[in-house]
């Protein structure tokens, strides 16, 4: 029984209420225009997950065709050369190759039920796009993804998957070209068609009820991986769970599993170049109060990494607050550590992880080295490895050469 | 030589509007140019009732493409709040001024010190489109405080009963969203734009105007048929974007003053 459930406190990762809040983070800091929208998508979220026919189908849907639940894999040559014992849960064997996927099923039902018949995305790396745009195909709905000119140069692939799949992919050619701007051409499209568009969001992050609603829809990756994990260590409980952070929707779903129900420690890990938890203050972009990267006039500064899907200079706002309160520590890992952990990974246990993935790795390898005391020798420690790496190869293949 | 500050934004239109003027509020993104400020004072003199300044901002999410290039120039030429708000201080327009930008820039500034240092610079409104009703307290209570009008946005999405709640928390104007979508050009009024400036009369007291999608004199005097008065911003903006200069300004605004004299 959780905290929560026997009503002594408050759960960690709980309701945030009407007013969207984690703490003193999130709310809903949109205009007017698209106050109602979000109303009405938080009241039909509300119903949908109370509504055990909706909760059916999307498992099911999760089941059969996005490939769940999704494995742990112990990793013995790893933990063999790190000291700690090391377990992956398997977001990359996914269907698209993500963790991505369980949150626009949901969404695409969501909207389905609402009656919308198009969906907006933005993309970073492009493996949310392509979620949408599976999610779209599978539907048969209209599709519109939003990608940063520099990412669809990076990720050019993916954008040829997203078209593939019926999806119309248009680059983002203000502000910095990435992830941020995306978000804000995504917004832009849906004040101007909230009538029969559902703007699907990627990530724990935007205006209430998106980052709830997002960490709901990930929490089956954290909720499966804390039981698959007591089965492999006798009902006991991993010492750390670590995630790597863009707006942190595979770290928000997975400590749903563990911050309540668990006293597992928990990290996310952020790309150094965009790194709000250590380089941020709180502000709003996006509709949501959290960490941001900012100047000293509050201008959004640019963030940079090797990983597209990690270029943004926020974070999801119940990330500030579960560092707020001590229950998650954010830490960073560096575009040189990520090559290695990649190459690490790719060598000791014949899986080649996202470079977003590998970020949560680095660290882990990190604090294993230098004898952090989250990571003491013998730890046992859950990482949930966010995608598969098939869309970096060639990317590291140049980096590397 | 002292400088008059600016006449104060609320007790302005509230008077033109008795005197059955229509109101008239152009847009100039602040820093955009190296003219902008003198832009600002021609406008006043071109028959604006008040003018609204834009503070830029990296992500301004409301607004389409030509405020975005208006933003990102000003941006490009070391803009800040701050030097904005000195610059206004440092001119005489003889109308009221009103700002627009987005929140971060208050909250890094602090809710009391931006409203004080828009009243110190004559500023007397403030449009913030990314505080909806719910998130507007913190400040529209220090900007209450400071004689700062915290003009807010009503939308032709919003629900009536909700409209009556922002009205009543509403100084100034109501800034009345005439279309689904953000700032920029339209070749026709949307035809949203008078069904909420008529919903949005019979809500409230306060001056009535329309913006966002107001792109000629035509437009305008439509919607002053309903409304009390239209912000123009991107048909402007793109004027002097495109090298117009003040006069393309002041003629262009001149035409629609024009135009919904005549009615
Ligand atoms: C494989 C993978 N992991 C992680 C992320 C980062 O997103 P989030 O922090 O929301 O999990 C992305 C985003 O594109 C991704 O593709």
């Amino acid at each position: 029984m959780t905290a929560a459930e026997g009503g002594a406190a408050p759960a960690i990762m709980g309701d945030p209420g009407a007013a969207g809040r984690f703490g003193e983070f999130g709310g809903r800091f949109v205009p007017e225009s698209l106050v109602p929208a979000c109303m009405e998508l938080e009241a039909a979220f509300r119903a949908a997950w109370a509504d055990p026919a909706f909760r059916d189908e999307l498992s099911s849907t999760l089941a059969s065709y996005g490939g769940r639940p999704t494995p742990v894999t112990e990793c013995p040559r790893l933990s063999a050369e790190l000291g700690v014992r090391v377990l992956l849960k398997r977001e990359d064997l996914a269907h698209t190759g993500s963790h991505k996927i369980n949150n626009v099923v949901g969404q695409a039902l969501l909207a389905r039920r609402m009656g919308k018949t198009r969906l907006v995305a933005e993309t970073g790396a492009g493996q949310h796009g392509v979620a949408t745009a599976t999610a779209a195909a599978r539907y048969g709905m209209a599709c519109v993804v939003y990608m940063g000119e520099v990412d669809t140069a990076r990720q050019a692939l993916n954008v040829f998957r997203m078209e593939l799949l019926g999806a119309e992919v248009r680059p983002v050619t203000s502000g910095s070209r990435t992830l941020k701007d995306a978000v804000n051409e995504a917004l832009r499209d849906w004040v101007a068609t909230v009538e029969d568009t559902h703007y699907c969001l990627g990530s724990v992050m935007g205006p209430h009820p998106y980052p709830w609603i997002v960490r709901e829809l990930q929490r089956v990756v954290g909720d499966e991986a804390r039981e698959q994990c007591r089965v492999l260590l006798g009902g006991a409980d991993p010492d750390v769970v670590v995630a790597c952070v863009g707006g942190g929707s595979n770290a928000a779903g997975t400590f749903a599993g563990f911050a309540d129900a668990t006293t597992s420690a928990l990290v996310g890990v952020e790309a150094a170049g965009g790194a709000a938890m250590a380089n941020g203050i709180p502000g709003v972009l996006h509709g949501m109060r959290s960490n941001l990267m900012q100047d000293e006039a509050g201008q959004i500064l640019e963030a940079e990494s090797i990983s597209a899907g990690l270029d943004y200079p926020g974070i999801g706002p119940e990330h500030a607050h579960l560092a707020a309160v001590g229950r998650a520590r954010y830490e960073t890992a560096t575009d040189a550590e990520v090559l290695d952990a990649f190459q690490l990974l790719s060598r000791t246990e014949g899986i080649i992880p996202a470079l977003e993935s590998a970020h949560a790795l680095a660290w882990v390898v990190r604090a294993a080295r230098a004898g952090d005391d989250m990571v003491r020798p013998g730890a046992t420690v859950l990482i949930t490895l966010s995608g598969r790496g098939d869309k970096d190869v060639a990317q590291v293949r140049e980096l590397l050469a | 030589m002292t400088i008059a500050a600016a006449p104060d934004l609320a007790t302005t239109l509230a008077d033109h509007r008795a005197h059955g003027r229509k109101l008239l509020v152009p847009y100039v993104t602040g820093g955009m140019d190296d003219q902008w400020l003198v832009t600002v004072e021609a406008l006043a003199g071109a028959g604006a009732d008040a003018i609204e300044i834009g503070l830029p901002f990296s992500d301004p999410m409301i607004d389409g493409p030509t405020v975005q290039a208006a933003s990102l120039a000003a941006l490009e030429r070391g803009t800040t709040p701050a030097g904005v708000l000195a610059d206004l201080g440092r001119i005489s327009p003889g109308v009221p001024l009103v700002v627009m930008t987005y929140y971060n820039l208050v909250i890094r500034t602090g809710h009391r010190r931006m409203a004080s240092s828009l009243a110190a610079s004559g500023v007397t409104g403030a449009i913030v489109p990314d505080l909806p009703l719910e998130e507007v307290g913190p400040w529209a209570d220090a900007a209450d405080a400071a004689g700062v009008a915290t003009v807010l946005l009503v939308a032709p999405s919003t629900p009536d009963e909700r409209m009556a709640a922002i009205v009543e928390r509403c100084r100034g104007f109501v800034y009345t969203v005439g279309r689904m979508g953000v700032t920029g050009e339209q070749r026709q009024l949307a035809g949203t734009a008078l069904d909420v400036a008529a919903r949005v009369k019979a809500a409230t007291s306060l001056p009535v105007c329309v913006g966002i999608g107001i792109s000629d004199a035509d437009q305008a005097r439509q919607v002053c048929e309903v409304a009390d008065g239209v912000i123009v911003g991107s048909a402007l903006v793109r004027r002097l974007l495109e090298g117009g200069g003040v006069e393309a300004a002041v003629d262009f605004i001149g035409g629609i003053r024009r135009a919904i004299d005549a009615g």
